[in-house]
């Protein structure tokens, strides 16, 4: 008989507030999933959790804050990116992870997320995309498949998705991945590798929102999954522009971009600062 | 465990199993653990946790091979695994050096 | 590389000289966006911020601007940006996170005529209520008016000190005439300038608090990645950071957030008094209005009129107390600003018709001349 303890530590416990637990999101809800594997990935990859940061917008995404047992920032609607490159300019030595939602990260803060991506600030970008914004009720995004029904658009959505990835790579992001919840081994890795690149690194998650999208949809969480699990390839070669959203041609999963170019400090460092003071830095010639 | 081949090593490796520990007061009752577990260890109780919903039970405590799946699909941090102790009978006798 | 402080006398715009004021100050994090007339000050610090170890970001926009310097703030350095009026209307919604999460910053305004695009290069003092009240919800903050490039120099100093000090954004509220006057400005050297950090938690770090106030009623800040996890939001949160959703933990948060300023106004209300103690007739005014004032104030007592002024340092918190004593005793208020009507509603509020008050505004894009202050002056007593 296995132990079914009420007083068990789970192993994720340290890096969790857990007088904040349960938290507040849906049963079913993806971004519960995407957390716990940006938390693994975190204590995976050995990067000194003290220095490390996570930035958040608003919406349901961006609650994920809240829940982490490390220095933590819930900033304005859409502008955890400007806030987090504030932050790393200011601090590089600081590991700083935004965890926000589609909606926060590529509508109001679209034109934040290209400007950060064009200067390539080291920041990893954990994007958990379901497709609406949940928190308000479930309205279109910029993310929302063509045809979908959300609240603002009852007789289906006319317009078209954003290609995340594609978005990222063309603004110069030096590492770009999409996958599902559903692969959270896969995810994990992903984060992990992000959080070690150097850059601006972006990692898109596909996730259920049973109770918002899902149920305008007829997708219960499970069904979502299920469509995870039959309706995508893993194509790690494929091209960014590849990548749309279609449900019926099937979606493309996988690491897409992993490049190495000077960061937004290391530029500035090399360009703005005086030589003096970076020698000073370096130390003494030995 | 049934193999539809039969690995060479089958008498050497122990299979790892686990033991599943689960948090009943924080599941929501998602039920993807149950869904997604390779081995279908978990099934919906018929208990009530303290928020209302079913938490999961362990139905086949020793088809768990510790894979870990349930403990990083669950959104709620609500189940984990660890490995058993290994059966010390089970373990095979070392060929003198 | 020139040092922090460029001790020494200088002709310099009012734009550079805060530059310099705020590097003096210790400030070295400044993300900007261009906009006439406050461009200038950008353009000056991201020369100089290289040589003393900070970093200049030019943002996106002044959305991006406003919160990279919350962010950098939350890192641990002290931060500024500089915009006119379209600016100062998007940096709303973050000025109100800087506020509620207690971030300390500096954001001057170089004023320009408005409403919208208004004229871009032609000054005015017309966002003086949205510097009180433009961001959402209901809060305090602290807002200075220089009147000269070498006021505006020791002024951002002020800014930072009490940015740090009390834990709130604090806005300069100068405009284009004096952003862009030459005029001397000299600066001493560091040892004579006093600066003031946030202050610094003590303790053990896994029992820290990051709002529970200290006994001065002002929480200890720490930095991002100090280890002491702290989680800050822009919800209605309690004293560990923790959003709660409740009217009580609303209750105390607006008590906290009000209460540091509103228990600390001697320290905080800076004013100047010119020949107030004999005058029938106070000249309230505040920045570069307050120049005409002066002249104003003298040309009137030359024609036998016993004219004073009250010069506003700090605008925000209003120095209600000092309209409210003066009121019963004098025969009445003119308010100089370049707009039409704004300080002067609060020195009508303040004076509870004890004393009848009036405006000498314009809706911006000059100044206004001592001969019009003393007409109306004539005019009204």
């Amino acid at each position: 008989m296995n132990p079914i303890s009420k007083q068990a530590k789970h192993p994720l416990d340290d890096l969790l507030r857990t007088d904040r637990i349960p938290h507040i999101w849906c049963p079913g809800c993806g971004i519960g999933t995407a957390f716990s594997s940006c938390l693994i990935a975190m204590k995976e990859s050995g990067i000194d959790l003290e220095k490390t940061v996570m930035v958040s917008g608003i919406g349901c995404s961006g609650r994920g804050a809240g829940y982490v047992n490390l220095d933590s920032y819930h900033t304005t609607h859409g502008r955890a990116i400007p806030f987090a490159t504030g932050m790393k300019l200011a601090n590089p030595e600081l590991n700083v992870v935004v965890f926000s939602g589609d909606g926060d990260l590529f509508a109001i803060g679209g034109n934040h997320f290209i400007h950060a991506a064009r200067r390539n600030v080291d920041l990893t970008i954990v994007c958990v995309n379901n497709f609406n914004y949940g928190m308000t009720g479930g309205q279109v995004a910029a993310t929302t498949p063509h045809i979908a029904k959300t609240t603002t658009t009852p007789m289906g959505n006319p317009e078209t998705p954003f290609n995340l990835p594609l978005l990222a790579y063309a603004s110069g992001a030096s590492y770009v991945a999409r996958w599902t919840i559903l692969h959270a081994r896969e995810l994990m890795e992903s984060i992990e590798e992000a959080l070690m690149n150097r850059g601006f690194s972006f990692v898109e998650i596909l996730s259920p929102c049973p109770v918002n999208y899902g149920r305008r949809n007829k997708e219960k969480a499970l069904d979502t999954l299920k469509i995870y699990q039959d309706r995508t390839l893993i194509r790690n070669d494929a091209h960014p522009w590849e990548l749309e959203i279609d449900f019926d041609k099937g979606i493309i999963l996988g690491k897409f971009v992993e490049t190495e170019r000077p960061t937004c400090t290391d530029s500035y460092d090399n360009v703005c600062r005086p030589k003096e003071l970076l020698e000073e830095a370096k130390g003494p010639k030995q | 465990m049934g193999f539809w081949r039969v690995p060479f090593d089958s008498h050497d490796i122990q299979v790892t199993t686990g033991i599943v520990h689960i948090l009943e007061d924080r599941c929501k009752g998602c039920g993807y653990c149950i869904e997604f577990c390779p081995r279908k260890v978990l099934e919906f109780s018929t208990r009530f946790n303290a928020k209302g919903y079913h938490p999961p039970a362990v139905v086949k405590p020793d088809d768990c091979v510790n894979c870990h799946f349930c403990e990083i699909i669950c959104p709620e941090f609500a189940i984990y695994s660890v490995e058993a102790p290994l059966d010390p009978s089970a373990l095979p006798v070392t060929e003198a050096a | 590389m020139k040092p922090a402080v460029l001790t020494g006398e200088y002709f310099m715009t009012g734009d550079v000289a805060c530059a310099e004021g705020a590097l003096a100050a210790g400030c070295r994090f400044f993300g900007g966006y261009p906009i006439t007339p406050a461009t200038e000050v950008a353009e000056h610090i991201s020369g100089r911020l290289p040589d003393v170890g900070g970093t200049f970001i030019q943002m996106e926009d002044e959305i991006a601007a406003l919160a990279s310097v919350v962010g950098a703030s939350c890192a641990g350095v002290k931060s500024m940006t500089a915009t006119s009026g379209p600016g100062f209307s998007l940096m709303m919604e973050n000025l109100g996170l800087a506020i509620c999460t207690e971030t300390p910053c500096v954001l001057v305004n170089v004023q320009r005529a408005g409403p919208s695009t208004g004229l871009p290069t032609q000054g005015a003092q017309g966002d003086m209520m949205q510097a009180r009240w433009g961001s959402h919800g209901h809060y305090e903050l602290i807002a200075l008016a220089p009147s000269s490039p070498q006021d505006i120099f020791y002024q951002t100093i002020d800014a930072f000190n009490l940015s740090e000090t009390y834990r709130v954004p604090v806005l300069i509220m100068t405009d284009e005439m004096i952003g862009h006057l030459s005029e001397r400005v000299v600066i001493p050297e560091a040892s004579k300038i006093k600066t003031v950090s946030r202050p610094r938690p003590k303790g053990r770090k896994d029992r820290f608090r990051p709002f529970e106030p200290g006994p001065n009623g002002i929480a200890p800040m720490a930095a991002a990645g100090e280890g002491y996890h702290i989680h800050v939001t822009g919800l209605t949160h309690d004293a560990r950071g923790y959003p709660v959703m409740t009217v009580e933990a609303q209750e105390w948060m607006m008590n906290q957030l009000m209460g540091k300023i509103r228990n600390n106004l001697d320290d905080i209300i800076r004013t100047e008094t010119y020949r107030l103690e004999d005058a029938d007739i106070v000249i309230v005014s505040y920045g570069v209005s307050s120049r005409t004032s002066l002249a104003a104030v003298d040309e009137a007592r030359e024609q036998g009129i016993k004219a004073g002024m009250l010069r506003l340092v700090t605008v925000w918190p209003f120095p209600e107390d000092q309209i409210r004593r003066l009121a019963p005793r004098v025969k009445g208020f003119i308010t100089v600003e370049i707009n039409l009507g704004q300080i002067h509603l609060e020195v009508e509020r303040c004076a509870a018709g004890k004393a009848p008050c009036f405006l000498v505004g314009h809706p911006g894009g000059t100044i206004i001349t001592p001969e019009q202050v003393i007409e109306a002056v004539k005019e009204y007593f």
